[in-house]
């Protein structure tokens, strides 16, 4: 199965949070600030993602999602 | 545990004024996450609190009453005696629970209302800019303790879930934290049981919430998860203090 | 329809069931304990609700809930805690939930006294709560007239979507007079689906309503306090109500008084009468909206020569009396406070010209 995970840039405020709790140390933080100002999180090395939705639940803002493959709809949803 | 993974449909789609690293977008969603899972989104109505999360009521995607400060168990109490078929949940901060409505919320717990109370534990008075609020922990500076508080002046903090535990009434009463994944996915079993308790008209549930509070704390999101664990953790013991079996 | 010897407290609990409102919280105080007592075995009998609130300030927001989720509501309370509902008061016309509070007064200030008086008056019709709202406020004379606008109250909620009051006094609640109850005075409830939160379940709706009064943008707020003030100004068009009497001649002076005081005065005009005195009397039944267009055409009369705000508190009204007469005549306060009520001989004596 395989899965497409998203962090929604300009949903998230650069909190960190979810950089701290991955067990695979996947996410970092960007250097370049989104619509808002924040500097987002970003999969630094998503090969290690074993999406186990960690940061998912960590996320206060739900930036995050992990969708199947397939049912990745097309990238321009807003 | 893990793979797919979105927002709940009880969350709106839109983004939230809540500072970065605030655990209250986290609570949102557990929330939210059970409303979808219990089917319940329909006939459930939702009472804001005024403080932070007054806003709330633009986050979830129900019906939605805000309000006066510390009132929020009373209109409960009122809507859910007349419409005792709607699920009915307060979302409270700890300025609004334990100070000016104490009386509210004991009372209701009291009475065994049937509704679901979701407080919110970040030991300051988050939006009027960081006051200390009744579970402020001892020594912690506030805008109005700033040299921290003083336990001899002011007392000690209120354990709120030990406070509603000591009534006779039957209730569910437990205190969880979202300031870490671990804790997390607890919580979200306490909020969901909680509300479960709600629809079989069983009796009063209590989640207390510990949460953190970056801005007011003068913290990083993640200092602030520390903090929280280290300081709060220890004398805001988490657990169920009361169920009603 | 055979009238029943009742006690006002009681007749207005049967009233607000009559008037089809199942829903009663409140918090005992005196001189209106009985309407919960009656109300503690009534609305189990009816499938209603009753609930004694921790507080008046509680029980005003288990009204403002049960209004919000768009069921009929009502409470009574005495002074000192109607005062303690006004911020919930406040709210619920914030809000624009329906709504209906019965102040059955008592002497004041602070814990005052017990007996009856009309001291709410400036409270109720000027400054119930914070911000610009005012409540429609009805003035019973009588248990009869309690019970008839009490049923009145929750239809008039409705159109305004604003709470209402009943302004008695002690003697209103305390009192025992034969009562008949109108059915036809009963309103079905408006439907509410529109903005209640009812449940979107119960209103077939993926549409979620919203009760609340924050408005954060300044436009918005005072976008909002015009179409609230556009509602009271409907109220002044619509609503005024007022009885007149010993009005149609002549007459040399012209009493405003309501509630229990104007029973008072309409027997000091009718012993006047016999001595071939002749003093009229605008009686409010509203005091919000007030009728000052009767009370400054009743004071044009040319036989007129002064009038005279009588009421059981130290001339609250008598600034509405002012406002309305704009100094076309003399206008004196005669009243007492404290649970004294005034004779109609010390009426006639203030009243009776030099």
């Amino acid at each position: 199965m395989e899965y497409v995970y998203r962090i929604d840039e300009d949903l998230c405020k650069g909190c960190g949070l979810c950089v701290s709790v991955c067990p695979k140390h996947v996410l970092e933080i960007a250097d370049k600030v989104n619509t808002k100002g924040y500097f987002p999180a970003y999969q630094a090395r998503p090969g290690d993602c074993v999406f186990c939705a960690t940061c998912c639940r960590m996320c206060p803002d739900v930036a995050i999602t992990i969708s199947e493959a397939e049912e990745v709809s097309p990238p321009e949803k807003g | 545990m893990g793979k797919t993974f979105r927002k709940p449909e009880a969350l709106a789609d839109v983004p939230t004024h809540y500072c970065p690293g605030c655990t209250h977008g986290v609570i949102h969603r557990l929330v939210a996450e059970v409303i979808d899972e219990l089917g319940i989104r329909g006939r459930t109505v939702g009472i804001a609190p005024v403080g932070c999360a007054v806003l709330c009521y633009n986050y979830f995607t129900f019906d939605f009453q805000e309000s006066a400060h510390g009132r929020a168990p009373a209109m409960a109490t009122g809507m859910k005696r007349v419409r005792p078929d709607l699920v009915v949940f307060t979302y409270q901060g700890d300025g609004d629970l334990a100070s000016i409505g104490m009386a509210e919320i004991i009372h209701a717990a009291n009475r065994g209302e049937r509704f679901t109370t979701i407080f919110v534990n970040n030991a300051v008075y988050g939006m009027t800019g960081g006051q200390m609020a009744p579970t402020t922990m001892p020594d912690q500076r506030t805008t109005t303790s700033p040299f921290g508080r003083n336990v001899d002046e002011v007392g000690m903090p209120i354990k709120v879930a030990e406070l509603l535990a000591a009534l006779q009434t039957p209730a569910y009463i437990t205190r969880q934290a979202a300031i870490k994944p671990k804790y997390i996915v607890k919580a979200k079993k306490a909020i969901k049981r909680a509300f479960t308790y709600q629809l079989e008209r069983r009796c009063y549930s209590f989640v207390e919430v510990v949460s953190t509070c970056p801005t007011n704390w003068g913290l990083t999101p993640v200092e602030a998860v520390k903090w929280a664990e280290e300081q709060m953790l220890p004398y805001y013991q988490l657990g169920d203090l009361k169920t009603p079996e | 329809m055979s009238k029943i010897l009742m006690k006002g407290n009681e007749a207005i609990g049967e009233a607000a069931i009559r008037a089809g409102c199942l829903n009663y919280f409140a918090y005992p105080i005196t001189p209106q304990s009985e309407v919960a007592e009656y109300l503690s075995r009534r609305m189990p009998e009816v499938g209603g609700v009753f609930l004694q609130g921790e507080s008046e300030v509680a029980v005003s927001y288990m009204i403002f809930g049960a209004a919000a989720c768009g069921e009929r509501v009502f409470t009574t309370s005495s002074s000192p805690g109607i005062s303690l509902m006004s911020e919930g008061i406040s709210y619920i016309a914030g809000a624009q939930c329906p709504a209906v509070f019965v102040n059955i007064m008592r002497g004041g200030p602070g814990l005052g006294g017990i007996l009856p008086s009309q001291a709410d008056y400036l409270q109720a019709t000027k400054g119930i709560g914070h911000g610009d709202f005012r409540m429609l406020v009805l003035a019973p004379a009588s248990v009869q007239e309690a019970v008839e606008m009490v049923m009145m109250a929750f239809p008039l909620a409705e159109k305004y979507r604003n709470p209402v009051m009943i302004l008695g006094d002690g003697l209103i609640g305390q009192m025992m007079e034969p009562v008949e109850f109108h059915d036809d005075l009963k309103v079905a409830p408006s439907n509410k689906d529109d903005w209640a939160t009812n449940g979107m379940d119960t209103r077939g709706s993926d549409r979620r309503n919203l009760v609340k009064s924050l408005y954060l943008d300044p436009e918005e707020l005072n976008a909002h306090n015009l179409h609230l003030k556009a509602k009271y100004e409907q109220m002044a068009r619509e609503d005024v109500r007022y009885e007149a009497y010993n009005t149609d001649g002549d007459y040399e002076a012209l009493i405003v008084s309501y509630g229990t005081m104007s029973r008072v005065c309409r027997t000091a005009i009718d012993m006047l009468k016999q001595e071939g005195v002749e003093v009229g009397m605008i009686r409010p039944q509203t005091v919000f909206p007030y009728p000052e267009t009767a009370v400054r055409e009743a004071a044009e009369k040319k036989s007129c020569k002064k009038v005279f705000a009588i009421e059981m508190n130290m001339g609250q009204m008598l600034e509405d009396v002012q406002r309305a007469v704009c100094g076309l005549r003399p206008v004196e306060w005669f009243g007492k406070c404290g649970g004294e009520v005034p004779t109609p001989e010390e009426v006639i004596d203030v009243v009776r010209p030099a």
